[in-house]
């Protein structure tokens, strides 16, 4: 009963560095109907600004804030400078060429950072926390982590939902023309969009980067997962991001506690497929309707 | 080439009766014994010794890897300017393989295709090397002092030009089991290994010593997953009271973390792949800011381990003091750590090899001189090496870490890869580094 | 214009493109020979792939798991049975096929990003049966597939030659296979279901069938392709098959031209050639791979970019703007051969953004198709 608790504990604080990853992609996807495989590249990038910061200032909370900056700036540069060119083209070339800023990025870090692996702070405290002498197998930072997450989920929902500027952004992709002619600023909230999807993935990096040590490699595990999450919850909404994480970080740590770790991913197959088939759109999204 | 094979052999057989002649003619003005240096094989020129590998210098298994084929060119370079291999340079081709079997066979057919290398050195990983050993063979290439722990390269029939260096995972799973069936007896002990052969020959070779009652749960872990919480949570629940763990040191530091998280702490046996100690404080360092009680060095306390090479810790040793001069002189940049020892230490395994083949090798003379066996370098224990085992350090020291670095607490033992085979204790002295740094021809 | 039946046509251009490759592997020497047996495999799957894209509409980025379904049946095939390599390469693809089946039966409701997640993850789970089952499968070490010269070619044919005529062999095989089937009745029910599903279906097209169709054909090419870079590459193993298998396949069929098959050819050359070409270009201009190894990386990602932002319809569409503007495919057509595959890229690409995604397409590409049309791709 001890193991279920702590597997279910453990799998929760897993899946909710995926739903932040999850979070950033459905950002980028409501907000400009591309899917950025960088986006976990970019999130290394920033941590590793950040672990500049911190080792050369010595504050663990200014190099957060400067990751966050750096996520806003990197998001809106690369959106500006890279994926407008292909904004009006194939949808795929944009995939494809987020793929390129992936290698690139990648390549990046090494050349400026090296290959090995860095230690990266914690929040908080990693020690475990205990009720009397029962060891619950959470730490501080794990409840950091949580509310974090959370709380970027909330922000995020109340952003689209009761804010001119969601309404701005979901009508950019839902229908560019008739946004354009409405009055939108399209190219601005392309812009933003990429430019808080980046400050969502440098809050992801932040917050993994201490379990997967900084290298620049270290998100690509992570992002597939944060992919999967996504697609789980449904593209369309922030709840779905969170939900679909939480999904996927419980079902993964039962399947690795239980049975084993090779059969982790088969069972993260088989989550999204038996979701999928039951809704192919995602739990939390409605089914698109058509005229014909 | 087929075609380029016999072109070769024509070429080395004129060669070889201009050179007798030139020999018989009075010999010519260099202070060396007489014979002129020739181009006795592919690779081989009268200056240069070309050799080429494949390695991860990028990508998910570039930590630390990356640091081994640099130290070991380090080494190449300091020979090379101490008068080389009879007068030769080596010049070590290392590519960018990715840790992928394709890239590797794409790499490795151009070193040998396009390169003309004389033979390939120390190349990196089991699934990435499997790649191409066999076509190395084929074209009896010298495939020598692969960079890994797997049993497969000692298969003298189906590859006889390939050969291990290392300690091999069996062999020291054996070891370390042994250390534990003698020190924790009645504990109860648990297994946390890499899903791959280099977990699960140690997990063998642990097996083969540790009586069965003891061992009370076997956890593995994959690399491209680092949410190890499930099985740190399942040893806790088992009740184990010794975890030996055959993990890469990234995962040595995730394992005492979540051990810390969740305030359980049994004693740990680490296997020598993932317990360098620089490695380890350098992955707990950051940790260390916040105010929890033991972090850095201090996280690594008491790690017991094995060690196949001289501590790093020993300054007076004359093989670190040697390598110690070398890193200062030529890789400053690069950490002073367990992979740079080895690159130094299989280098002066392949130099040693080269004195050996003489003065115009071909490539079945580096075999034949690996085969009639090497002497101790580095090592703290002997080499296998024969014409029918191709295995090559065959034994290992238990330490434990203490202040960051290794501190032996036993000698040195030696022994096989059976299930049988005795564990013996190994007395003799290791040799000391040769003065000059290099091995005597 | 003399109208030439399509096979006839299709097996006239294998036929002198072998020959010219025959030729070819005999002069170009033993490294240049493997070099030619290492773009095959890339080609097939990524033939069939483009396929799988650019007509009928799906997007995959799990056919590298395909792959490794063909590569470790032929690995087995050979390793327990010894049956001869056209067998094996039969048997690979049919067992990718039914694994093809099985997921696209699955996934057929699936659209757009939804199915890219889900084959995205299927690329990354399956390899790891090998490691689950690794008694059978040979675990992380993988299986051997050292195939040797045919004994009837003499004992001192060359390994990479014999190599490069037979991953080269099977890859004209299958572009004709692929290419009649592009221009068959099948080829057209896709393109209908990829320009508008619902039109198609009251048209009395079974659009699930067709979908499945597609997905086993993709499926069947990856599982030959994967066969082929068993035997190029002498072993099978998961890190062999890799996430980044499945995407580079993906950028391949992109770059080199959505729902064109020379465009398979194009895309594939640039990425078996690419990273080496790279790192060989660093280290002769002094940058040795101690110093920076990651800068081949930069180059390599800033390459990616910058092609597909030179070439939108990919590398194809741009040799096929090229040949419209200096008069090529007129010519080409008078022979015979209608500019269709030359210009398959644009009209596939201008179409394609419709059907990715539920409920709306990219910013700036609302208009149906037939406004592009009008604006005279």
């Amino acid at each position: 009963m001890v193991e279920f608790l702590e597997f279910t504990l453990g799998g929760i604080s897993a899946g909710l560095i995926y739903a932040a990853i999850a979070l950033s992609l459905v950002l980028i996807w409501r907000g400009t109907r591309v899917l950025n495989y960088a986006q976990g590249a970019m999130a290394m990038l920033t941590s590793y600004i950040a672990l500049l910061v911190i080792n050369g200032t010595g504050s663990y909370w200014l190099g957060f804030a400067v990751a966050l900056a750096a996520g806003l700036v990197i998001g809106a540069v690369v959106e500006r400078i890279v994926v407008r060119q292909v904004t009006d083209k194939p949808p795929l070339n944009a995939v494809i060429v987020s793929i390129g800023l992936l290698i690139g990025i990648e390549g990046l870090a090494g050349v400026l950072f090296g290959g090995n692996n860095k230690s990266f702070p914690p929040a908080y405290s990693i020690t475990g926390l205990s009720v009397g002498k029962v060891a619950l197998g959470i730490t501080r930072n794990d409840i950091f982590t949580a509310v974090a997450v959370l709380a970027a989920a909330g922000l995020l929902a109340v952003l689209f939902r009761y804010t001119s500027v969601g309404l701005r952004l979901r009508a950019t992709a839902f229908n560019v023309n008739v946004a354009r002619l409405l009055g939108v600023r399209v190219g601005r909230m392309l812009t933003l969009g990429w430019a808080l999807a980046g400050l969502l993935g440098a809050l992801a990096g932040m917050l993994v980067s201490p379990s997967t040590f900084l290298s620049p490699n270290s998100m690509d595990a992570i992002f597939v997962l944060g992919f999967t999450a996504a697609v789980i919850g449904g593209l369309e909404s922030p709840v779905g991001a969170v939900a679909g994480g939480l999904i996927l970080g419980v079902v993964l740590s039962y399947a690795g506690g239980y049975l084993g770790s090779e059969v982790v991913n088969l069972f993260g197959l088989a989550a999204l497929l038996l979701v999928l088939m039951l809704r192919p759109s995602g739990l939390f999204s409605s089914a698109p309707t058509r005229r014909v | 080439m087929i075609s380029s094979h016999r072109a070769g052999v024509a070429g080395v057989a004129g060669l070889a009766v201009l050179s007798i002649l030139a020999a018989a003619c009075g010999s010519g003005g260099s202070g060396s014994s007489g014979s002129a240096l020739t181009n006795s094989a592919p690779g081989i020129t009268p200056t240069t010794i070309t050799i080429g590998s494949h390695q991860p210098l990028t990508g998910i298994a570039a930590p630390g890897y990356s640091e081994i084929a640099p130290a070991a060119n380090a080494y190449f370079q300091y020979l090379n300017a101490h008068g080389g291999i009879y007068g030769r340079k080596i010049v070590y081709k290392y590519l960018n393989d990715q840790y992928n079997p394709a890239l590797t066979s794409t790499v490795v057919h151009q070193l040998v295709l396009q390169d003309n290398v004389y033979a390939i050195f120390n190349g990196l990983g089991t699934p990435t090397h499997l790649a191409v050993a066999p076509f190395l063979n084929s074209d009896h290439v010298p495939d020598v002092f692969v960079a890994s722990g797997c049993e497969c390269w000692n298969s003298t029939a189906s590859l006889p030009d390939t050969f291990g260096w290392q300690l091999d995972y069996v062999r020291e799973g054996k070891i370390l089991g042994a250390y534990i069936e003698q020190h924790f007896k009645n504990k109860k002990i648990g297994f946390f290994f890499q899903g791959d052969e280099f977990g699960q020959d140690g997990v063998k070779g642990l097996s083969y010593e540790i009586p069965k009652k003891q061992i009370v749960a076997e956890k593995s872990y994959d690399p491209t997953n680092i949410n190890i919480g499930p099985q740190v949570d399942a040893l806790k629940a088992a009740g184990a009271q010794v975890v030996v763990s055959f993990t890469v040191p990234a995962f040595t530091a995730l394992l005492k973390l979540n051990m810390l998280g969740l305030k359980y702490s049994p004693q740990l046996v680490v296997s020598d792949v993932g317990s360098d100690p620089i490695t380890l404080a350098g992955l707990l360092a950051a940790f260390a800011k916040n105010k929890t009680a033991g972090f850095g060095n201090s996280l690594t306390q008491g790690i017991v381990t094995d060690g196949y090479l001289p501590s790093l810790g020993q300054a007076s040793n004359s093989w670190i003091a040697l390598f110690t001069k070398i890193h200062d002189q030529y890789i400053p940049k690069l950490p002073l750590d367990g992979n740079v020892l080895y690159g130094m230490s299989v280098g002066y395994a392949f130099v040693q090899a080269m004195f050996k083949a003489g003065k115009n090798p071909t490539r079945a003379d580096l075999v034949n001189a690996i085969n009639a066996g090497l002497p101790q370098g580095a090592s703290v224990a002997p080499y296998a090496y024969s014409s029918s085992d191709h295995n090559g350090i065959t034994g290992a020291y238990i330490a434990t870490i203490s202040n960051g670095a290794l501190v032996p607490n036993t000698g040195v033992w030696v022994t096989d890869d059976s299930a049988t085979g005795a564990i013996t204790a190994y007395t003799a002295a290791q040799p000391a580094a040769p003065a000059s740094g290099i091995p005597s021809p | 214009m003399v109208h030439v039946p399509t096979l006839a046509r299709h097996l006239a251009v294998a036929i002198v493109a072998a020959a010219i490759i025959l030729l070819a592997s005999i002069v170009i020497g033993d490294y240049r020979d493997y070099q030619l047996a290492q773009v095959a495999p890339s080609v097939v799957a990524v033939a069939g792939l483009t396929v799988l894209i650019g007509l009928s509409g799906q997007i995959s980025i799990g056919n590298g798991a395909f792959m490794a379904v063909g590569g470790y049946t032929s690995a087995l095939l050979f390793g327990h049975l010894q049956w001869p390599l056209v067998a094996i390469l039969i048997g690979a693809t049919c067992v990718a096929a039914l694994t093809g089946a099985i997921f696209g039966v699955a996934a057929a409701r699936l659209r757009g990003p939804y199915l890219a997640g889900a084959t995205l993850m299927l690329a990354v789970a399956l390899p790891s049966i090998a490691t689950r089952f690794a008694s059978v499968l040979g675990g992380d070490q993988g299986l051997g597939f050292f195939a040797s010269v045919p004994g009837f070619l003499g004992p001192t044919f060359s390994l990479q030659r014999w190599q490069a005529w037979f991953s080269c062999g099977v890859a004209l095989l299958v572009l004709v296979l692929l290419a009649n089937l592009v221009r068959s009745q099948v080829g057209r029910n896709w393109r209908a279901v990829r320009d508008d599903e619902v039109a198609a279906a009251l048209a009395g097209l079974n659009v699930a069938r067709l979908q499945i169709l597609a997905f086993i054909v993709s499926s069947a090419c990856a599982g030959a392709g994967g066969m082929l870079l068993a035997l190029v590459t002498g072993t099978v193993s998961p890190s062999l098959f890799t996430l980044g298998l499945s995407i580079q396949l993906l950028t391949a069929a992109v770059l080199g031209g959505l729902g064109s098959l020379a465009g398979a050819i194009w895309g594939s050359a640039l990425l078996v050639f690419a990273p080496t070409y790279l790192q060989n270009v660093a280290v002769s201009n002094g940058l040795s791979t101690s110093s920076s190894p990651s800068i081949p990386i930069v180059a390599y990602g800033v390459v990616l970019i910058v092609v597909m932002l030179v070439f939108p319809s990919g590398i194809q569409g741009g040799v096929s703007r090229l040949a419209r503007m200096t008069g090529v495919d007129g010519m080409l057509s008078r022979l015979g051969f209608a500019p269709s595959s030359l210009g398959a890229a644009t009209v596939a690409s201008s179409i394609v953004r419709r059907r990715h995604g539920p409920g709306a397409a990219g910013p700036g590409a609302v208009q149906p198709a037939e406004q592009q049309r009008a604006e005279g791709h």
